[in-house]
C-alpha cells in the first residue's frame, strides 16, 4: 500500500470544505443537512486515511517546508483528534438545525445552513496545521484560520442578542491576545534570530543570549494562550461567549480550541525549558484556574455556562499536567475530555429544544428518556472524575505525573476542587433522576445522534477500563 | 468463579434497568452469590498463603496494571459478609413507590462494587470497584430518603468523593515510593517488594499519613465521622444496611490490607494519632450516641463508635488484635444490618423512629422484638454473639500490643479507656430497646403487625451466622491467622518486639495450648529466615 503523506490529509479536508461551500451557492432546492452529511462522509474518510500516514518528525537541519510542518506521532494523534471531534460537532449541528430556522426569521427555511456546515470545515483544517506547526510564524497563521472561523460562527445566530454579544466580546478579546501573540513572537525573534522552535531552543541554550528578554517573549506568549485554553486570569470571556454562541459551536470551542491551545503551549514552551521561571508561573497559573473555574462553576443554575466554567476548570488540570511537561498525561486528558464533553453537549442540544438549557428543565428526564438520562449521567460521572470512565484516568495521570514531581500545592488544591466538582456535576443527575417535571412527554433522538451519543457512550467508559491503545498512541 | 461473584451482582443490575422484572432478578442474583461464596468458601484451602482462584488480564503492561481477581482467608471473609448482607438488604426491600427497577440495581451496584473490591489483587481495581459505589449511594439517599434526604445525599457523597480522593493520593505515592523497577499495581508484588525493605520509612511516614486520613473518611474515624449517622438515619433501610455493614468496611479492610504489611513503619510513626482518634470514636462518639432522641439516629452513631474498636485492633497490630479485627468487622457487619433492617420496619410500620412515642411494640411484634433484642445484645459485645470474640481478642492484644513501647504504653491507656466504652454502648441500647419494646403499648401502635413470614428468612440468616461465629470462633480464627502471621512477622520484623509478639501470636483463649504452636514458631519474626523459606 502506497504511504499517504501528512500534508496530504490537510489539502483533502480543505479541498472538501471548498466544494462543500461551491455546491451550498450554486446548488438551490435542496435540504443542505445533506451537505452535513457530505462532509461527515468525507471528514470520516480522511480520518480512516490518516492511520496509514507514516510519523515524518522533523529535524534539526531540515529546511522549507519540513521546517515549519512536523509529522510526529503527536501530531498525527492530534489530527485525528480534530477530524473526530468536527465529526461529532457536525452531527450536533444536525440535530441544531431546527433551532438555526428559527433564528433568521423572514429568510427561507434553508438559509444560513450550508455555511454553517461548512465553516467547521475550515476550522478543522486550521487546527490539522496548528497541531503540526513548529515554527512561530506558521503557528500564528493556522491559529488565525481557526480564530476567525470562529468568529463567524459564534455569531451565527444573528438574530439572537447574546449571540451577538458573544461574538463581539470573543472578536475583540481574540484580537487583542492575537496582539500580544505577534508582540512575544516578534521579542523571541530580536533575541534569537530565528521563528523555528528547535533552532529557538538552541539558541537560548547559548550562554550569550539575553534570556530575559526571551522571558518577557514567552510571558506575552503564554497571555495568548492562555486565552485560547481560557486559563485565569485570561477567562474572562469564556462564559458569556460559551453561554450565547450556538450551542454546537461552544462545543467546538470547548474541545477544538482547547486542544489546539495545549499541543501548541507543550510544543512551544519545549526551549523555554531551561528557564527555571517558566514552570513557577504555569504552577501559579494551574492554581488560579482550579479555583476560579471550580467556585464559580459551583453556583450556576444554567447548564450551558455550567459546562463554561466546568471547561475553565479542567483547563486548570490539563494546566497541571503542562506544569509537570507531561505530554501524556495531557493527551489523555484532552481524549477523555473530548468524549465526555461532547457527550453532555450532545444531550444538553437535545434537551434544550424541548424545554430549555437551565439545569431545572433537566428535571425528571429520568423518566422522559433514559437513554439521555443514562448518557448525561455517564458524562457528568466521567467530568467529575469516577473510576470506570476516561475522566477518571484522566484525572489520575494527571495526579501522578504531579506526585511524581512533588508538586504538593498543585496535589492539594487538585483535591479540594474535584470535591467541588463532584457538587456541580451530581447537581445535574440529581435533576434528572431525582426532580420530577411536569412534562412527561417522551424525547423524540433520531438515529444519527443515538449512534453518536453510544458511541462516545462507549468510549467513555472503554478508556475508562483500558486505556493502553491512547496511551501507545502517545508514546 | 470469584469473576462471578463480583459481576453478578453488576449484571443483575444492568439486566434489571434493561427492564427485567425488578425483585426476581435482584433476589436470584443475590441468592446466587451468596451460594458461589459458600462454595468459594468451601473449595478454599486453609493451609495456602498465598491468593486462590487467581486470574488475570493485563492492561498496561508498562503500568504493571491488569485486572487481578483471587480471594485469600481475608477477602473471603469480606465476600461472605458482603454476600449475606446483600441477600439480606434485597430481601428486607418492601415495596417501593417509584423506579423500582432503579432501586433495586443501586443496591446491586453497590453490592457488586464492594465485592470487587474485596476480591481485587490489583490496587487500581480495588479503589474503582469501591467508588462504583458512590452515585448509587447517592441516588439511593436522595430518591427514596427520608428526613432531611437532600443534605444527607450531599454530605456523604462529597465527603465520600474528597475522601476516595485522599486516598487516590496516598495509593500513586504508594506506588511511587518504591524504585521504578518494582513498581507495579499487584498487590502481591508490592508485598514482596516491601518484604526487601524498598519503602523507605520516610515515604512510609507520608504513604500512611494520606490513607489514614482517606480510609479514615470512608470508615467515618472521628473528626471525620458526621457524615455517617445523618446518612444512615435518613437512608431507606435496605441502603443503610449495605452501607453501613458492607460499604463502611472496605477502608478497614484497605488499612488491614495495605497499611499492616506495607507500612509497618509509617503505622508505628502515627500511632498516637491513632489512638488519640480512635478513643474518640469510643468515648466521644460514645457519649453522642447516648444523647440520641431517635432510633435511627442512635444505630447511626452506634455504627461510628465500633468503628473505634476495630481501629484499635489495627492500630496494637499483634496477630490476636488484628484476627479479632477482622472478626468484628463481620459481626459488626451482620448485626449493625439486622438493626437497620429491623428499624426501617419499624419506620415504615409507626412512620415515626422518636424514642419518646414509641414503647411496649413487643406486644404487638413479639418477633421483631426477639430479633432486635439479639441485635442489641451483639452490638454490646454479649459471649455467645460474635462480637465479643471480636471485641475480647482486639483487648487482649491490644493491651498486649506488637509494638516495641514501655511497660505501661499508650496501648494500654487505650485499652483501659476503650472499655469503658463497653459500658456506654449497654447504656446506649438496652436504653434504646427498653424505649422502644418495652413499657406499656400506646394505643396508637395497637395495630401494628409483626414481621410477615418472608421476613424472617433474612433475619434468621443474619442472627444464625452471628450465633455460629459466637460460639465456634477456633475455624474463623484458624483460617485468618496465617495472613496474618506472614504480614506482621516477615514485615515488622525490625519493629515488633520478638517476645512480645510470639506470646500474642495465637489467642490464647481459643486454643487449648497457651504455648505458640510449632508453626509460628517456625515462623520467626526475622527477615532472613522468610527469605530463606
Amino acid at each position: 500500500m502506497t504511504m499517504i503523506t501528512a500534508p496530504e490529509l490537510e489539502i483533502a479536508v480543505l479541498v472538501l470544505g471548498m466544494v462543500i461551500l461551491l455546491v451550498e451557492a450554486f446548488a438551490t432546492k435542496f435540504d443542505r443537512r445533506i451537505l452535513a452529511f457530505a462532509a461527515i462522509a468525507g471528514l470520516t474518510l480522511v480520518l480512516v486515511a490518516s492511520f496509514f500516514i507514516a510519523p515524518n518528525g522533523s529535524t534539526i537541519q531540515a529546511t522549507g517546508f519540513w521546517s515549519f510542518y512536523t509529522a510526529d506521532r503527536l501530531s498525527i494523534f492530534f489530527k485525528q483528534f480534530s477530524l473526530l471531534t468536527t465529526i461529532f460537532v457536525l452531527i450536533l449541528m444536525t440535530d441544531y438545525a431546527p433551532v438555526l430556522r428559527t433564528s433568521f426569521p423572514g429568510a427561507t427555511l434553508q438559509a444560513g445552513l450550508g455555511e454553517f456546515f461548512a465553516l467547521p470545515i475550515f476550522t478543522c483544517v486550521g487546527l490539522m496545521y496548528l497541531v503540526s506547526a513548529i515554527d512561530f510564524v506558521f503557528i500564528f497563521v493556522s491559529l488565525e484560520l481557526v480564530t476567525i472561523s470562529f468568529y463567524v460562527l459564534v455569531s451565527f445566530t444573528r438574530r439572537n442578542p447574546l449571540s451577538l454579544e458573544a461574538g463581539t466580546k470573543y472578536l475583540v478579546l481574540s484580537a487583542l491576545s492575537t496582539a500580544f501573540l505577534v508582540y512575544g513572537i516578534a521579542w523571541i525573534f530580536g533575541v534569537t534570530g530565528q521563528t523555528n522552535l528547535q533552532r529557538i531552543a538552541d539558541a537560548l541554550a547559548n550562554p550569550a543570549t539575553d534570556r530575559s528578554a526571551a522571558l518577557l517573549g514567552m510571558v506575552l506568549i503564554l497571555v495568548a494562550l492562555g486565552f485560547k485554553v481560557a486559563a485565569v486570569p485570561f477567562q474572562l470571556w469564556v462564559p458569556d461567549v460559551y453561554q450565547g454562541a450556538p450551542t454546537p459551536v461552544t462545543a467546538y470551542l470547548s474541545v477544538g480550541s482547547k486542544a489546539a491551545g495545549f499541543v501548541v503551549l507543550l510544543r512551544v514552551l519545549q526551549p523555554f525549558l531551561a528557564l527555571p521561571q517558566t514552570q513557577r508561573l504555569i504552577v501559579v497559573i494551574a492554581l488560579l484556574t482550579l479555583i476560579y473555574g471550580n467556585l464559580a462553576a459551583l453556583p450556576q443554575a444554567n447548564l450551558k455556562r455550567l459546562l463554561a466554567y466546568s471547561s475553565i476548570a479542567h483547563a486548570g488540570y490539563l494546566l497541571i499536567g503542562v506544569a509537570c511537561f507531561d505530554a501524556t498525561a495531557v493527551g489523555f486528558y484532552l481524549v477523555a475530555y473530548l468524549l465526555m464533553t461532547l457527550l453532555s453537549f450532545a444531550v444538553l442540544i437535545i434537551v434544550a429544544q424541548q424545554t430549555g438549557e437551565q439545569i431545572a428543565d433537566f428535571d425528571g428526564l429520568a423518566k422522559r428518556s433514559p437513554f439521555l438520562a443514562f448518557a448525561m449521567l455517564v458524562g457528568m460521572v466521567s467530568l467529575a472524575g469516577m473510576p470506570f470512565t476516561a475522566g477518571f484516568l484522566g484525572k489520575f495521570f494527571i495526579f501522578y505525573a504531579a506526585i511524581l514531581q512533588h508538586q504538593t500545592a498543585l496535589v492539594v488544591v487538585g483535591v479540594i476542587t474535584v470535591g467541588c466538582g463532584f457538587y456541580y456535576y451530581l447537581k445535574v443527575i440529581r435533576a434528572m433522576y431525582w426532580q420530577s417535571s411536569a412534562k412527561i412527554d417522551k424525547i423524540p433522538v433520531n438515529g444519527l445522534s443515538r449512534l453518536a451519543i453510544s458511541a462516545l457512550i462507549i468510549a467513555t467508559i472503554w478508556l475508562g477500563v483500558y486505556p493502553q491503545p491512547i496511551l501507545d498512541a502517545l508514546k | 468463579m470469584v469473576l462471578f461473584v463480583i459481576f453478578c451482582p453488576i449484571v443483575a443490575a444492568i439486566l434489571i434497568m434493561a427492564g427485567a422484572p425488578s425483585r426476581k432478578t435482584a433476589l436470584a442474583a443475590s441468592v446466587l452469590a451468596f451460594a458461589t461464596a459458600l462454595v468459594l468458601l468451601a473449595s478454599f484451602q486453609p493451609g495456602q498463603r498465598d491468593f486462590q482462584h487467581v486470574t488475570s488480564l493485563t492492561i498496561s503492561p508498562e503500568w504493571h496494571l491488569s485486572f487481578t481477581t483471587g480471594i485469600d482467608s481475608l477477602s473471603l471473609v469480606m465476600i461472605l459478609l458482603a454476600t449475606i448482607v446483600t441477600l439480606a438488604a434485597v430481601w428486607f426491600t418492601g415495596t417501593v413507590e417509584r423506579y423500582e427497577n432503579a432501586f433495586y440495581a443501586c443496591l446491586l451496584f453497590i453490592s457488586g462494587g464492594a465485592i470487587g473490591a474485596f476480591a481485587s489483587i490489583d490496587l487500581f481495581f480495588f479503589y474503582a470497584f469501591h467508588e462504583l459505589a458512590l452515585i448509587p449511594t447517592f441516588l439511593l439517599i436522595g430518591i427514596w430518603g427520608s428526613g432531611n434526604r437532600v443534605a444527607a445525599a450531599w454530605k456523604i457523597t462529597i465527603y465520600l468523593a474528597i475522601g476516595s480522593f485522599i486516598l487516590l493520593l496516598g495509593l500513586i505515592l504508594l506506588y511511587q515510593s518504591f524504585p521504578a523497577s518494582s513498581r507495579s499495581f499487584d498487590i502481591r508484588a508490592l508485598n514482596a517488594a516491601a518484604r526487601l525493605g524498598q519503602i523507605t520509612a520516610d515515604a512510609q511516614h507520608h504513604v500512611y499519613l494520606l490513607l489514614l486520613i482517606g480510609f479514615g473518611i470512608l470508615i467515618s474515624l472521628f473528626p471525620f465521622h458526621t457524615w455517617a449517622p445523618e446518612a444512615y438515619a435518613s437512608a431507606p433501610a435496605p441502603a443503610a444496611m449495605l452501607h453501613a455493614g458492607v460499604l463502611k468496611k472496605f477502608g478497614l479492610y484497605g488499612l488491614l490490607r495495605l497499611a499492616i504489611p506495607l507500612l509497618p513503619e509509617g503505622a508505628h510513626y502515627w500511632v498516637n494519632l491513632l489512638v488519640v482518634l480512635l478513643l474518640g470514636n469510643i468515648i466521644y462518639v460514645g457519649l453522642v450516641t447516648i444523647a440520641q432522641k431517635r432510633l435511627d439516629w442512635m444505630l447511626g452513631y452506634s455504627s461510628v463508635m465500633h468503628m473505634g474498636y476495630i481501629f484499635l485492633g489495627i492500630a496494637s497490630a499483634t496477630i490476636l488484635s488484628t484476627v479479632g479485627a477482622v472478626i468484628l468487622i463481620f459481626a459488626h457487619g451482620l448485626s449493625i444490618a439486622l438493626l437497620f433492617g429491623l428499624a426501617g420496619e419499624l419506620r415504615q410500620r409507626t412512620g415515626t423512629l422518636v424514642f419518646d412515642e414509641l414503647g411496649g411494640l413487643a406486644k404487638v411484634m413479639p418477633f421483631a422484638s426477639l430479633a432486635f433484642g439479639f441485635g442489641v445484645f451483639a452490638a454490646i459485645g454479649l459471649p455467645g454473639l460474635a462480637n465479643f470474640a471480636g471485641e475480647i481478642m482486639i483487648f487482649f492484644g491490644a493491651f498486649k500490643n506488637g509494638w516495641k513501647l514501655d511497660h505501661f504504653h499508650v496501648f494500654q491507656i487505650a485499652t483501659v479507656l476503650a472499655l469503658w466504652g463497653v459500658v456506654i454502648s449497654t447504656i446506649y441500647m438496652l436504653r434504646a430497646y427498653r424505649k422502644t419494646f418495652m413499657g406499656t403499648l400506646s394505643e396508637r401502635w395497637k395495630e401494628v403487625v409483626d414481621l410477615r413470614f418472608g421476613l424472617r428468612f433474612p433475619i434468621a440468616v443474619l442472627i444464625g451466622a452471628l450465633l455460629c461465629f459466637g460460639f465456634f470462633p477456633q475455624s474463623f480464627v484458624q483460617t485468618i491467622t496465617p495472613v496474618f502471621q506472614t504480614y506482621l512477622s516477615a514485615n515488622t520484623s525490625h519493629v515488633i518486639d520478638v517476645q512480645t509478639c510470639s506470646h500474642g501470636a495465637v489467642p490464647p483463649c481459643f486454643t487449648k495450648q497457651h504455648r505458640p504452636s510449632a508453626s509460628t514458631q517456625r515462623g520467626g519474626y526475622n527477615i532472613h529466615q522468610i527469605a530463606r523459606r
